[in-house]
Order: structure tokens, then sequence, then C-alpha cells
């Protein structure tokens, strides 16, 4: 889906919302109460100066809007596979703003993570994986790494990545398996305001995943591993 | 007698850097706590799915501590090894330790492991964030050589402090993939000079993207981290402030690419780096004895 | 192209001289390419068993000569040997087998 033809249906005709780039931000009403809204375009690749934008935002909204819910789109292959990106630290800069997310989230602010096209691997990490809870649209789909590479960097045979990949909920990109093993909060399917007033009074500060994981079936021994530490002798 | 610790297992590297004897491991290999993921690929477990956590002494101080087996898989972060990571950063929230150490060597999330893998990054981040929150720094060592990239080069970034050798390298993508996406003009992934200029502990050391540079030794590793164990700097508005100025301010400035000066020395040359060029043949001594212009951003 | 057919698991007992006490667990090597780990732990009864994970398929033959060789050098009993492996030769293997046994408490060089 497109992001203008969700954020119409989401905030109406009169949104506000601007892209720039492929950086979206703007300032919402939903349901009487502002919402800060940031995200990607056009499967984004985040170097450090769209990382640097994006914390901008939720640092502006940390100083000037306290408890104002934040809503994070997201669409994106991930990180800049560019050496000056590299020089320059682009692990830090997504680092920060997943910091920055972070912040904002200890602070009071619910946050909300919808991945509406593509999410891959750091773009993830330091976006939806780091809100409150990241919820998605049915279509939506996430990777770790395209196959292609994968195949290099494993020495996996492509064509074994890709049957995995239709059959194997560990590769299928398919966002109902990252619901099933905790991943994905809930998928948005039906009335999308519906969904996003769902997420915003089902925000709590708690990370879930591992239990829902657990719970859903789809990741059976994160919860249990970690708790086995705390137990340990 | 200098030992590398490039050189030495994880195991080693616990056994070597803190106080004799008092390593305590939780979830030991008896306890085959092993990946459920590799089996279906062919691929052998490891009987600590490649790290080992636990609590021991440091200077006397307790400290909880976890170390990535760079060998195994790679040091990639699967769901066990994951688990055991946001496990001990749990305990830690808890049992209130004077710091945690992470012995980092990995690169991010175990492909193996795909979507498992990808979550537990991003839990472990979150736990080491919650740890930072409490009080407690969380101190990343990193010498080992398979690096510390990926979702484990953006988790390092959360953590309070830094320890790199200059042989180390902190970095989000490898080379490799760099090279296989956009050609060897890009990024020539065998130019080892490069790929240290790039990612390596004297780069990272000059712009403040790690805090400490040390010899690849085991004992500078363990003097590093016994400073570091009064370095919790918990992360506040005004820390972030000063982080967005410092990266922005870096990105204005970075210089363009030019035919006469590699981009690393041309961003050492406006860091204040007197003589750029020769940063690459200088010991960590003579790094730690240049006056620059960095110091005020640490 | 199908999956592969996995790990393949082998295993051997041989009857040995029990080790007077339990020991804590001993761990020796690491799961890499060409390498791999050997544990140790105290068990009932008085055989040597020996449990083997690999990577590289078809070398039962081989393996049973080497764990052959080891237990005529060290005729342990009451022991459990656990292995995974990644392809590593006969002479890795011997290596560490022979750095496990050093660190069993009471051990002789």
């Amino acid at each position: 889906m497109k992001w203008n033809t969700l954020v119409t249906q989401l905030f109406g005709p009169f949104h506000g919302m601007r892209e720039v780039g492929d950086f979206l931000q703007g300032e919402v009403l939903f349901e009487g109460e502002l919402l800060t809204v940031i995200g990607t375009t056009n499967h984004a690749s985040i170097g450090v100066r769209l990382a640097l934008a994006q914390a901008r935002v939720v640092l502006d909204t940390i100083s000037q809007h306290p408890g104002r819910p934040i809503l994070l789109l997201i669409d994106t292959q991930g990180q800049q596979l560019r050496r000056r990106d590299e020089l320059l630290g682009i692990n830090r800069a997504m680092a920060h703003l997943g910091m920055c997310i972070d912040l904002a989230r200890r602070n009071g602010h619910r946050v909300i993570g919808l991945v509406y096209d593509q999410a891959l691997s750091g773009g993830f990490i330091t976006s939806g994986l780091i809100a409150d809870a990241c919820d998605a649209l049915p279509e939506a789909e996430i990777r770790v790494m395209r196959i292609p590479a994968m195949a290099r960097v494993t020495k996996l045979p492509e064509a074994m990545l890709t049957e995995l990949s239709e059959s194997n909920p560990v590769f299928a990109p398919g966002v109902g398996n990252y619901v099933a093993m905790g991943g994905v909060r809930a998928l948005w399917e039906g009335n999308l305001q519906v969904a996003l007033r769902a997420a915003l009074s089902e925000a709590t500060g708690e990370d879930r995943r591992a239990r829902d994981g657990a719970l859903r079936g789809g990741r059976k021994l994160a919860a249990d591993v970690a708790q086995r530490v705390l137990n340990a002798a | 007698m200098s030992l590398s610790y490039a050189e030495c297992t994880a195991r080693e590297r616990l056994a070597l850097l803190l106080d004799a004897g008092s390593f305590h491991e939780w979830l030991p290999p008896s306890e085959r706590l092993t990946s459920p993921h590799l089996a279906q690929l062919g691929v052998p477990c490891a009987f600590d799915d490649g790290v080992a956590i636990g609590r021991a002494t440091l200077a006397g101080r307790t400290v909880f501590v976890a170390a990535q087996e760079g060998a195994f898989m790679g040091g990639g972060v699967g769901e066990v090894h994951g688990a055991k990571l946001v496990g001990l950063l749990q305990r830690a929230l808890r049992d209130r330790p004077t710091a945690v150490l992470l012995l980092a060597e990995s690169g991010g999330v175990r492909l193996h492991e795909a979507n498992a893998g990808l979550i537990a990054v991003s839990e472990v981040m979150r736990s080491v964030l919650d740890v930072r929150a409490a009080g407690i720094p969380v101190i990343t060592l990193i010498g080992g050589a398979n690096g510390c990239f990926g979702g484990m080069g953006i988790v390092a970034r959360c953590t309070d402090y830094i320890v790199m050798s200059d042989s180390g390298r902190l970095a989000m993508s490898g080379p490799e993939v760099i090279e296989a996406s956009f050609g060897v003009e890009e990024f020539d992934s065998r130019d080892r000079a490069l790929v240290w200029r790039t990612t390596g502990g004297k780069h990272r050391w000059l712009t403040g993207d790690c805090d400490e540079l040390v010899e690849d030794d085991v004992q500078a590793f363990r003097e590093a981290a016994i400073c570091a164990l009064s370095a919790a700097k918990p992360v506040t508005s005004a820390l972030l402030e000063t982080e967005h100025a410092l990266l922005s301010a870096r990105l204005r400035d970075m210089p363009p690419p030019s035919d006469d000066l590699d981009d690393a020395m041309a961003l050492w040359q406006r860091l204040g780096v007197a003589d750029a060029q020769r940063i690459p043949d200088i010991d960590v001594a003579a790094m730690h004895a240049l006056r620059v212009a960095t110091e005020a951003q640490r | 192209m199908s999956i592969p057919a996995g790990l393949e698991i082998l295993d051997f007992s041989f009857p040995g001289q029990r080790i007077a006490d339990t020991f804590a667990p001993v761990l020796v090597g690491v799961v890499g390419s060409g390498n791999l780990e050997v544990m140790l732990e105290s068990a009932a009864g008085d055989d040597c068993t020996v449990r083997i994970e690999t990577s590289a398929r078809g070398f039962e033959p081989i393996w049973r000569a080497v764990l052959a060789d080891f237990h005529e050098r060290h005729p342990l009993g009451g022991i459990r040997i656990s292995i995974n492996d990644m392809g590593a030769t006969p002479a890795v293997v011997g290596l560490r087998l022979g750095q496990a046994v050093a660190e069993l408490p009471g051990a002789s060089s």
C-alpha cells in the first residue's frame, strides 16, 4: 500500500504529512489526539543522513511534546550499503536513532511501529523492533537479508534458501511468521483506524516478544532460556 | 608477556581477563541448550550456542559477563545465543552487579536462523538499554578476528563504553556485502588497509566511535575494562542532543571524495589529526600521544 | 534442490575402567570449520560412550579407528564423550581428545 493511501485512510485527506526524499513526517490528529508520525518510503536505504533526520524528529517530540504518541511507518531495504556510510559510523547513527526512540518510550511516549511494505535487518532493528510494539499490514514482508547476499555469506545454495523461504517459518519473510515468533504484535486487517486505536491502547513498556513467541509457538526456546538464566545457581 | 586477545577463544579470554578462577558459568555446555534451527541445514551445534555467560569478579568487583565465540558461526546471534544474553542482562537488573561486560565478536544476526536471530538481536538491544537505564554500565570489548558487525554493531553503540584494539573492527555491513552490492570500486574488501581505515580500532577511536584504544593484548583489555567500571553514562535527552550534534557535524563536515586524499585520512585531517597519512603505521601508544581535536568529542 | 540430509550422528561404546570419582564436565575446542568441540562428562556404569554429531558425513570407519586408538591409550570408563564436529581431520580429533583427557582431575600426561 502506498504511504499516502495508508495515511489518508488513517487520518483523512488533510493529514498534512509530507515526503522529502524517502523521509516521511507529519503531525496528525487521531481521535482528538495529536500524533507525531515519522517514517520512510520507496524501500528506503537508511544511511547516516536518513537515520539522523528521523532521530531529529523524535528528539523534538521528546523536548516539545511531552506524552505525545509516535507512529513509525516502515518501508526500508535496510542500512545503506556504502563505504562512506560505514566510515561515518552508520552503526552509530542507527544506534542513535534507536536510543532516541527508546528514550521516547521511557519518557512516556507510546511508540508504535507499522511495517506497511517491507523491512530489512538494521532498518528494522532501529525502528519497529525498538518501539513499544511493532504491527504490520498483512501483505508486508520482513527479512534479514536478500537471498543472493545470504547465499554468499552463509555458503548455502541460493536454491536451498529460496526453498526454505517458502516453507520454513524461520526463513519465510511473511509477517505472519513474525507474529508467530512474537516479533510483530498484530496484523492490521480490516479497518485501519480500529487497528491503530487498539495499538495505542495496548502499548505497554514491557518487552513481551519472547513470551508471545512461546505462547504462539513460533519461538519456543527464547523465553525459557532467559528464565533459566534468572534461575541458575 | 604479551598474549594476543584476537587469538584467544572466548573461554580463554574469560579465563585470562577476569580475576583468576572467578568465572562461574550459567547454562554451561553440559546443559546442552543448543540451537533448534541448525540441524535442518546440516550444520553442527555448539553446546553453548556460541556464547559463554556468567558471573565473575574484575579487580574484586562483581561483574556479569558474556563472551561470544567468533569461530562458531562467525559469532552470529541465534535464538538461544540471544536469549542467553537477554537472560544475563535481565539478571543484571535484578542482582545489580558493578557492570556487565560484553566480549563481543559477531557478524550480527546468525543468518542460518534468519527471523529468529533478527528478533533475538533486537531483544538484546532492548535489554542492554534497560540495564543502562538502571545505572549499571554495560561495557563492550571488541578485538576478535571477526570484529563486531551487523546488529551487534548497533548493540555495541547502545552500551555505555567500548574498548577496541587496533586490530578490532566495528561496523554495520561487512566489506564483502558492500562489494557484492556496489562493486569493488565502492569497497575493495580485499584491501585490508582500506578495511581497517574504514572500520578498525584506530579510526573508531579517532572519531570517538569507541572510547578506548588498546593493543591486541589480554592484559591491556583487562586494564581498560577495570577503568570502564565507573564509566556509566545514562541515556538522557541531553546526552542524545549532544550525540546528535556531533553526528550531524561530522556528516556536514565530511570532506567530499577526492583523488588526492583517501576518505578516511581526509576525515582524520578534518578532525584535527596533524599527520593523517601516518596513522596506519603508528602504534597505540603513539596514537594516545596525539593531541587531537577529537578529545573534545568524547 | 533438496535440503541436505542433515548431520550424521554416530554412537560408539567401549568397555573401560571406571574413573574413581565423578568430575565436573570438561570442554575443549570450538565448532569452527575443520574443528570440533569435545565434552567429557561423568557417567554411570563402566563404559566409555561416545556420541558424535558431524557435518562431514560418511567417515564412520575413520571415527571408529581414531576412537579405538584413543581408547587403547586412555581406557577410560564411567565417562560420556560428546563431540560436535565440522570436518576436523583425524589428527585434530586426536589432538582434542588428548587435550580433553589432560583436563581430567588426576590426569597423567
